[in-house]
């Protein structure tokens, strides 16, 4: 199907946009590369009256390296992080998880920015940044605020970026050289949205690990238990199986059939294996 | 209305279009380069790929009016690519195509695989095609053809854009 008409502007500054956004209301949405964004719009599950162009942003391409954290703008594409092109904060992890979303002709116009905004369950960066700790800077008519991701994000498509603010970049803190990382996604065929994810960072050097499912029926699963099992240097598979059943099943409002629990269960395991093997 | 300058294989082109025409309709419906097919309209298929500042992008998922200033190349705009020559020559011999609809769509993912060195092995080549779908499921045939004219232009990259 064809998309519905609108009406289209592309602002030169992102103060400019969230102006746009501001007085557009809630007929107004930001477009970046469209990937979710037009195929919503051709199947008529979204609808917005007025589209404002942020791709072309410089404010959003903005890549700046600090000693303990990497800040990519929204505007970054998965090719780009996939292609090294950005610095990497992630010791390979993020390149990994971009190389197997969707496919190359999406990931050469998808951003980073919008797939948070989107916040997919089954998404790859919902997961990927709140395992790593990321925190999304937000930019609105009062000004900046940032909110680490594992908040930001609320549910399933939802979150908690205001009506007329814009996702600025993200702020990614930088794993130690020792750090490790275990990543898997279940899915049919190459390129789908997965039907478990599972995401497991080590990184005993800064005394943070952290273990999260996606495609959780909601907000990326921070799996606490098995988190703390990798703090405590756990390596025997019952004891690492255990805490991660444990997590799964004290997520009282996530109705996993048997299916899927198992597949949660498989991906996280072995994401987990991956980073104390 | 909104007025839009770019380049399409090489010709600077000026139009008036509507924001929600998309890219594969602009080009297939006032440009009448029907090469550029659509099937899902909705990113899954593939058929619609075209390259858009060098890369390969969904032309059903990108407006027109955000073309605007960029350089698009369609299966039309390949006349003279070495790469684009070996593919067809492969995809002819080794019947890499039934139908028809997806093979535009397909020599342009494939040229993009080879550019990129992403076309070694029949491995890598079928993760590299999981976006375009053949429905008469003529993969092997396809595969064959990739991977014989990657092995052809080896150390002869395509000309840049």
């Amino acid at each position: 199907m064809k998309a519905p008409a609108f009406d289209y502007v592309r602002p030169q500054s992102l103060s400019e946009a969230v102006g746009l956004l501001a007085a557009g209301g809630s007929e107004a949405q930001v477009i970046a590369g469209g990937q979710s964004l037009i195929a919503m719009m051709n199947l008529r599950i979204a609808s917005p009256r007025l589209l404002i162009d942020i791709a072309r942003l410089a404010e959003l391409a903005a890549l700046t390296e600090a000693e303990d954290s990497v800040t990519l703008g929204a505007g970054v594409t998965h090719a780009m992080i996939e292609d090294g092109q950005t610095p990497d904060p992630s010791r390979g992890l993020m390149p990994r998880a971009a190389a197997a979303l969707a496919y190359r002709a999406i990931r050469n116009r998808g951003t980073l920015g919008g797939s948070l905004a989107l916040s997919d369950p089954a998404a790859e960066w919902p997961a990927v940044l709140v395992a790593l700790d990321a925190e999304a800077v937000l930019y609105g008519p009062g000004g900046r605020r940032s909110l680490k991701c594992r908040e930001f994000i609320n549910g399933i498509y939802e979150t908690k970026l205001a009506d007329c603010e814009i996702i600025e970049s993200v702020r990614i803190p930088k794993l130690s050289a020792s750090a490790r990382c275990g990543y898997l996604k279940l899915c049919r065929k190459s390129g789908e949205f997965a039907n478990a994810l599972a995401v497991a960072v080590a990184d005993h050097a800064r005394g943070y690990c952290r273990v999260v499912s996606g495609a959780a029926n909601g907000a990326p699963l921070v799996l606490t238990q098995a988190s703390q099992a990798l703090v405590d240097n756990r390596r025997e598979p019952e004891a690492l199986r255990g805490a991660i059943a444990a997590d799964l099943d004290h997520a009282a409002d996530r109705h996993f059939d048997d299916f899927q629990h198992n597949l949660l269960m498989v991906a996280a395991m072995r994401a987990v294996r991956e980073v104390t093997a | 209305m909104t007025a839009i300058r770019l380049r399409i294989n090489g010709d600077q082109v000026a139009d008036d279009v509507p924001p929600r025409l998309s890219l594969a309709d602009f080009l297939r419906e006032r440009r009448n380069l029907t090469g550029t097919h659509l099937g899902c309209e909705h990113g899954v298929c593939g058929a619609c790929t075209v390259l858009v500042e060098g890369e390969p992008a969904r032309a059903c998922l990108m407006l027109a009016v955000g073309c605007d200033d960029r350089e698009i190349r369609t299966i039309e705009g390949f006349a003279g690519d070495p790469a684009m020559a070996a593919l067809r020559d492969s995809f002819h011999r080794h019947h890499g195509l039934q139908c028809g609809f997806c093979t535009p769509a397909m020599l342009i993912t494939a040229r993009d695989l080879i550019r990129r060195g992403r076309a070694g092995s029949e491995r890598e080549i079928r993760a590299g095609l999981a976006g375009n779908i053949c429905r008469c499921t003529g993969y092997t045939n396809i595969v064959a053809a990739i991977s014989e004219a990657a092995a052809a232009t080896a150390g002869r990259p395509p000309d840049a854009e």
